[in-house]
């Protein structure tokens, strides 16, 4: 009885211990594999086997599924939530990179980088319902707030095009610096944010008049310009801060989202490249390729506080939004 | 930094605004040579559409990213053969209306051209001729390079040389002019990076065909005694532009010791196993297209072009002199899968870039070594530097 009733604290006690402890998937390009951290202990709990080349990353909005970009493979792998296990795939297109999802969770928008095209997704039906022809190797994915525009960035032709998700068809181009690699809209709307990797800059446009407001850009003491490549880029749900992954500069910088200014550069590891926020936005979790690990940023005291050795080439992760 | 923002968003308003009555229709050129050289190695043979297969695969991108702002682009090459006229050539290109042209000629030839198409406001964009001299004394305003020069490549090795402690060389040099040109860079780089030439040796070009039925047999005991006898050394470097030995030297020298320069580690603009930074979206639409490798001069005539389709999207215009100041301006700059932007010296109008190192399976590194350190760009560690220049670009 009383052996039960301490058990039963202990085990009340490791839920209550437990309660904050997500689940954060990292594609590992160069290991064909996804490992999942435990954001509790702040380590690998299992390393889940996956296709050639996995790069993007992301939740499916019913949290089921964890869909991974397999490059070399053609193809996207569903990973099951519940057994963790790749249970289906996605018929992408050739080359998949980077994707996103429509807010109701229905489509999927995947850009195929050797093809031009930014192939259409039917989630639930596992097929292709569409493809629109953007410029030459299309990358950044991602869909405004309210799901009426689609945007995809071309890294040799420097754009980001506005897609009209129901006609598929181009409606804007707005030229960007060199390598448009990433694209993120404010949570509410009103900016999207473009990262260009070779031309060092950020652009903000304004989605409704099609043209940049402003562009940001990068300055770290002691460092020359070449090796500051904006890429991902995440912005808190409030509006408030916007994080810029920095790759081989190794730095992440924090940008205060209305004034468009760099309020602080943190130190990483190498080659920091695309990011991820805990559901309950307290961290932010960064995929550095070269070092093989994720930093763990804690969002309100602007530190990294932790370190996680995961696969080769670490690059993308996902964490679920709730 | 305000005005700029505000023109930029000018244009940009202009741009998607464009409709199909004014398309720009950009023409550009390409003079080739219809001659080519002769290799060791028969897989090295270059493809008869060699750079020409770059411009095509340009234009096809920039026509792609020219759909979203109303302009074309097209492509009008002429192969010259040993002894045709490029200056008629050029006139006869000017005469299409084009005055941009990707060029891939000797140095001479490429002069010839220049000079005499100043008067009619041609442009020209160097893709091939790697000499010196065309960034130095022979610099002109009206011609810009997207090849490297031997000074450039000899630095990116002679840096990787050093970076590894191998810095006593073994020079070997070929018997003709551009062999002995890229001895020069070479020399040069040596004593810039702290290298050590222990000795030079000349091999005599002494005719005869590369592709024999019983070659090996003399070459396998040629070598060995060609090289021995040298003073202790790390690495034997091959000045061998003209394709006559260097490629003989990797596992026949009388000691054993690693090649580079013209065969083994060879300093390059590209490789067909170069993947790094994107450069494998290129290889596979470069081989989808052409089902052949992509060689450096397809490389250096597509950045040529892609530097015209780059400019034209900025200033929307086809006026060639337009293009021109915009290429040579302070916000000009290419992404062209090296890690970082491409951008053009001002004193001599050379591309700056970074140079791979290549043993013809592999890329080994990428030059400028970290360490080789500049006060502007460690890009201007590689050639011809600004106080050093000789050019006065007329």
């Amino acid at each position: 009885m009383c052996l039960r009733f301490i058990l039963g604290i202990a085990l009340a006690l490791m839920l209550v211990g437990r309660a904050n402890a997500y689940h954060a998937y990292v594609s590992n390009e160069r290991s064909n594999t996804v490992s999942l951290i435990d954001t509790d202990a702040w380590k690998v709990v299992k390393t889940i086997k996956v296709g050639q080349r996995p790069r993007g990353i992301a939740y499916t909005k019913d949290q089921k599924y964890v869909l991974v970009a397999c490059g070399d493979d053609d193809t996207i792998q569903m990973i099951d939530t519940s057994s963790n296990t790749v249970a289906d795939t996605l018929p992408s297109g050739p080359d998949p990179e980077l994707f996103t999802a429509s807010p109701d969770g229905k489509f999927l928008y995947v850009a195929n980088e050797n093809d031009n095209t930014v192939t259409i997704i039917d989630i639930a039906r596992r097929a292709q319902v569409g493809a629109v022809q953007v410029g030459v190797e299309p990358e950044g994915m991602a869909v405004s707030p309210d799901g009426k525009i689609l945007i995809n960035t071309s890294e040799t032709t420097n754009m980001a095009h506005f897609i009209d998700p129901v006609k598929h068809e181009v409606v804007a181009s707005v030229l960007v610096d060199q390598r448009p690699r990433f694209a993120a809209f404010t949570p509410d709307g009103t900016e999207l944010w473009v990262s260009s990797e070779v031309g060092g800059t950020v652009s903000v446009i304004d989605p409704a008049r099609h043209v940049v407001k402003q562009k940001i850009e990068f300055a770290i003491a002691g460092m020359r310009p070449d090796p500051i490549q904006p890429v991902g880029i995440n912005i808190t749900s409030d509006d408030k801060l916007a994080f810029v992954a920095l790759g081989p500069a190794n730095h992440v910088a924090v940008v205060d989202v209305k004034t468009h200014k760099v309020l602080k550069y943190l130190l990483v590891g190498q080659r920091v490249w695309h990011m991820a926020f805990t559901p309950d936005g307290k961290y932010l979790l960064t995929a550095n390729g070269v070092s093989n690990d994720v930093s763990v940023i804690d969002v309100p005291a602007l530190k990294v506080v932790n370190t996680v050795q995961v696969g080769e080439l670490p690059w993308g992760v996902a964490m679920s939004d709730h | 930094m305000l005005r700029g923002f505000c023109f930029a968003a000018l244009l940009l308003a202009a741009i998607s605004t464009a409709s199909a009555a004014d398309q720009l229709n950009v023409k550009v050129g390409y003079l080739g040579s219809a001659d080519k050289t002769e290799t060791i190695s028969l897989i090295e043979m270059p493809p008869p559409n060699d750079g020409v297969a770059g411009a095509e695969l340009a234009t096809d991108d920039n026509n792609t990213t020219g759909k979203f702002l109303n302009q074309s682009f097209s492509l009008q090459q002429i192969l010259l053969k040993d002894g045709d006229d490029p200056v008629a050539a050029a006139q006869k290109l000017a005469d299409s209306g084009i005055s941009l042209i990707v060029a891939d000629l000797p140095a001479a030839m490429l002069l010839k051209a220049a000079d005499a198409g100043r008067q009619r406001g041609i442009f020209f964009l160097n893709a091939g001729a790697i000499d010196d001299r065309l960034r130095q004394e022979d610099c002109r305003a009206n011609v810009l390079h997207t090849a490297p020069s031997r000074a450039m490549l000899a630095d990116a090795l002679a840096q990787y040389l050093v970076w590894k402690h191998w810095t006593r060389w073994l020079l070997v040099v070929g018997s003709h002019a551009p062999d002995r040109l890229f001895a020069d860079a070479l020399r040069r780089s040596a004593t810039r990076f702290g290298a050590q030439i222990v000795q030079q040796r000349e091999f005599k070009d002494t005719g005869g065909a590369r592709r024999t039925d019983s070659g090996l047999v003399q070459i396998q005991s040629q070598i060995p005694l060609f090289t021995q006898s040298a003073p202790d050394y790390d690495v034997l470097v091959a000045a061998d532009e003209s394709q006559v030995f260097a490629d003989y030297m990797p596992y026949r020298t009388s000691q054993p010791r690693p090649v580079a320069g013209s065969a083994g580690l060879e300093p390059t603009t590209w490789d067909p196993s170069f993947d790094q930074w994107g450069a494998i979206q290129l290889q596979s639409r470069f081989e989808k297209k052409f089902s052949r490798w992509m060689t450096a001069l397809d490389m250096q005539a597509w950045t040529a072009i892609r530097m015209v389709g780059e400019a034209v999207s900025h200033v929307n215009s086809d006026d060639a002199k337009t293009i021109v100041k915009y290429i040579k301006g302070p916000d000009f700059a290419l992404a062209a899968f090296k890690g970082r932007k491409l951008t053009v010296r001002d004193w001599d109008l050379q591309l700056r870039q970074p140079i791979l190192l290549a043993d013809g399976r592999t890329v080994v590194s990428v030059s400028p070594q970290e360490g080789f350190l500049h006060q502007y760009s460690e890009l201007d560690t590689l050639g011809i530097d600004r106080p050093e220049t000789k050019c006065k670009l007329k």
